[in-house]
């Protein structure tokens, strides 16, 4: 019959139609901005920099080892190393970055920064509402804007957080570990030369920089 | 009155496209379809020359979406064109990544472990789910369906992003394939996910041809036009579900066994006519063969490390020499060709575009159709524009 | 399937005095391939396709690829006779002395064609053909009659790395303008200067930037003393 195969059609939209008004799981839109849909926990949005103690600039993980910066693929990322040196989380004097920005214009959110950082310093954020009317300034975030806690990290992304705080504790005990064993190494060689020349001075403690908290 | 067009000396020849006289009654007309039209599923142009209704000749202009990816990837590392792929077709950027990394191990000769080869043809056949459900929707926009079925896609579709991007971070832009294996393993929760929406794809399908496979606009609009002789379409290049419309029996999933295709069963769906009609049914039934590869994948799944432990991430420089990689893409086939020169950046890195190459014989399947048919023709040929043009 | 050599010997059997070379891939993928004349490509290429061994009847890819100039320094040793005051006596001595001598190896465009049966589902058999150079002489065979998927592809590669294809039914500019002058593929292609402010130039951007800066200043300077 000519038209049964309309009819047909017309009979499944009028399903879709009526069920819409009884099954909430066919309404699948919501009324953005009153309501949200919390963001997936391994989305991406822009990255940002992770710090761990209080103070932002203190605790910045980044070392400047420019990798990120060469890997980019649109080469939005700009970084100035430092002359002098800072400790990092192992207690390990490194540089640090006086400018790290990133073009969010430009950025296209791959995650190649994320992936290629040795220091799990940089991580991809959640954040998408950035419109700005001032197109240079406002989508140029400067090292302060993207400082984002480590408790901050712990709360977007928890799996992926607590799996870098573990292997970060991990390489912290390791690094400890072989403080450790050179503080023990340079004890006993200070020892040996005093036992040597039997002075009565007491070694001096080769104290490893930093390492302990 | 003859057409300015610039058309080339025709060569004749069974493989160009025939000659169409016009009538002689009245003017022929001139018509720019594009680069802004509704149809033209983005910027693309085809300058139409009309004798009435009739089309008597049909140039596609391409380059509106023009950034030369070749070059850019030139000038970047290995790992650094990934992201840019997923910009291609950026409906499947799935099967994009899959493309690249392929072509990338063939070159260094990497192995991929068993649960990243699993995820990969799960990813890649939920790719091709949404991109022939949304196409099909397209298909009925562009015959005058305004939305009804296009949404019924959708919303199937939006579940299946939700999914990429609950597993790869974004829904469009996944980024997801490394080469040598997966960036990120999917959790068991996910998995399961996965399995309950494999679960209401049958029911969508079903509901999707109640919907149209018997509806007479639809088959009055689709059958008998746009016709691709099986001849034409082998050497004009085709691929694809175009390609087994016409009853080429050719699936490179059937044919290269790339990844682990050998081990699911499932079959390839052919057409009998190569009109529109059997473009959409193919793509359905297609659908129905991924949903129980998809089925097996999911049931077989094994555990174990997702990256070939020799890969690299940093420092990557295959040695010299060239490769070609081609996989089964929604659209068709997607290839990679990759000529190192031992640095990190590649030579040569060369898309095989299946929009492209496909649109190839639009001009074909368009003579002698009536104006109104170009629209629903060009929309079963499948392209999106960012792969066209690159 | 057949290998390399064996297609190089069924194509010297069916088309004498082809020239088809065959070029290694030292890459552990193994795709060779086959370097082929341009004078017998059309006859190889039909071979290929009708052939009902090979039914190489897909034409999958076309590639252009591009290599500039070579400057090959090499040391020669050179033989030459010089006149030399032995013992109070002038006396003609040869002398073999290393001089390095530069050429340059003029580079080359190369179509490389990925083909593919469908009637045999084997492949890829893959061919490539080179222009003499990459200034004057760039014509080469189209091989678009023989299969029609290198149409738009061929056209690519001329739009992209200049190589004119004859026997191309519609040889035309495909992604750039027609009014484009260069091509943008090529490996020493320069960019216009057409350089738009970023927040964050380095490496080549930052190089644009300066140049553009410079000729910005220059333009200004030349405006200022032609009043």
């Amino acid at each position: 019959m000519l038209g049964e195969g309309i009819l047909k059609g017309m009979a499944e939209t009028a399903k879709n139609f009526a069920g819409s008004f009884v099954s909430k799981e066919r309404l699948t839109t919501v009324e953005y901005p009153e309501e949200r849909i919390a963001p997936a926990e391994n989305a991406r949005v822009f990255p940002f920099l992770v710090y761990d103690t209080e103070n932002w600039e203190a605790g910045l993980r980044c070392v400047a080892c420019q990798i990120c910066e060469k890997e980019c693929p649109p080469k939005c990322i700009y970084i100035d190393k430092s002359k002098d040196k800072k400790p990092d989380y192992v207690g390990k004097q490194q540089f640090y970055p006086t400018r790290f920005d990133i073009d969010i214009s430009v950025c296209m959110s791959c995650q190649i920064c994320v992936e290629v950082c040795p220091f799990e310093a940089i991580k991809m954020d959640t954040q998408f509402e950035l419109a700005t009317d001032d197109r240079f300034g406002g989508l140029l975030l400067d090292r302060e804007q993207l400082a984002k806690s480590n408790e901050y990290y712990h709360e977007i992304h928890p799996t992926e957080a607590s799996e870098v705080d573990a292997r970060l504790a991990e390489e912290k005990a390791k690094a400890d570990a072989k403080a450790k064993a050179a503080q023990a190494t340079a004890a006993k060689a200070a020892a040996d030369a005093a036992t040597k020349t039997a002075a009565p001075a007491s070694p001096t403690q080769a104290k490893p920089e930093g390492g302990q908290d | 009155m003859t057409p300015s067009i610039a058309h080339p000396d025709r060569v004749e020849g069974w493989n160009r496209p025939p000659i169409i006289e016009p009538d002689g009654e009245g003017e022929l007309l001139e018509v720019a379809m594009g680069p802004h039209h509704p149809s033209t599923h983005g910027v693309f142009r085809m300058d139409v020359a009309l004798d009435g209704e009739r089309v008597i000749r049909l140039k596609p202009v391409f380059g509106y979406l023009h950034r030369n990816h070749e070059k850019i990837a030139e000038g970047a590392s290995y790992l650094a064109s990934m992201p840019y792929t997923d910009r291609l077709d950026y409906f499947c950027s799935l099967t994009n990544n899959w493309a690249y990394a392929l072509a990338v191990e063939t070159l260094v000769g990497q192995q991929v472990p068993e649960r990243a080869e699993y995820l990969r043809v799960i990813l890649a056949e939920l790719t091709r789910i949404q991109n022939h459900a949304s196409t099909i929707g397209f298909l009925t926009q562009e015959m005058g369906a305004s939305g009804t079925p296009l949404m019924y896609a959708f919303r199937e579709r939006e579940k299946i992003l939700d999914l990429f991007e609950q597993l790869t971070g974004s829904r469009m832009m996944c980024n997801y394939m490394r080469f040598g294996g997966c960036r990120v393993d999917i959790s068991a929760a996910l998995l399961d996910e996965a399995r309950k929406i494999v679960a209401g794809l049958p029911g969508f399908i079903d509901e999707f041809e109640a919907l149209l496979s018997t509806n007479e606009i639809l088959m009055a609009r689709c059958q008998g036009i746009g016709k691709l002789k099986p001849e034409l379409a082998i050497n004009a290049g085709i691929s694809g579900p175009m390609l087994r419309a016409s009853g080429v029996d050719y699936d490179i999933r059937k044919v290269d066994h790339y990844g682990i295709y050998d081990r699911f069963k499932f079959r390839v769906p052919l057409g009998d006519h190569g009109d529109v009609y059997d473009r959409y049914m193919v793509r359905v039934l297609e659908m129905r063969e991924s949903v129980t590869i998809l089925e097996q994948a999911l049931k077989d799944i094994p555990a174990g490390p997702i990256m070939d432990p020799k890969s690299k991430i940093r420092g990557f420089r295959p040695k010299p020499g060239e490769a070609y990689g081609r996989i089964e893409a929604p659209k068709g086939e997607l290839g990679f060709y990759l000529i190192s020169d031992g640095t990190p950046n590649p030579y040569r890195y060369r898309v095989r575009p299946p929009s492209l190459i496909n649109l190839t014989v639009l001009e074909d399947m368009c003579l002698g159709e009536s104006v109104a048919d170009v629209v629903v023709i060009f929309g079963s040929v499948d392209i999106v524009l960012g792969e066209v043009d690159r | 399937m057949k290998t390399v050599e064996e297609i190089k010997a069924a194509i010297e059997v069916a088309v004498p005095g082809a020239g088809v070379e065959i070029v290694s891939n030292p890459s552990v993928s193994g795709q060779h391939s086959l370097l082929i004349a341009h004078s017998h490509a059309l006859q190889v290429a039909q071979f290929l396709r009708d052939d009902s061994e090979l039914a190489l009847d897909y034409l999958s890819n076309v590639t252009g690829v591009d290599y500039l100039d070579k400057e090959i320094s090499e040391k020669v040793k050179v033989t030459r006779t010089v006149t030399k005051t032995v013992d109070g006596v002038e006396q003609q001595v040869e002398e073999t002395v290393d001089e390095t001598r530069k050429r340059v190896e003029p580079g080359y465009l190369e179509t490389v064609y990925h083909l593919f049966s469908v009637a045999k589902k084997h492949g890829p058999v893959i061919i490539r053909m080179r222009t003499a150079n990459r200034t004057d002489q760039v014509e080469m065979p189209s091989l678009t009659p023989i299969w029609r998927g290198a149409e738009l592809q061929e056209r690519e590669v001329f739009d992209l790395y200049g190589v004119v294809f004859t026997g191309h039914p519609d040889l035309r500019r495909l992604l750039m303008w027609d009014e484009f002058k260069d091509h943008p593929m090529r490996k020493d292609y320069v960019e216009p200067d057409d350089f738009e402010y970023e927040p964050t130039a380095h490496d080549q951007v930052l190089e644009r930037a300066k140049q553009h800066a410079a000729a910005e200043k220059a333009a200004i300077q030349e405006g200022a003393e032609a009043r």
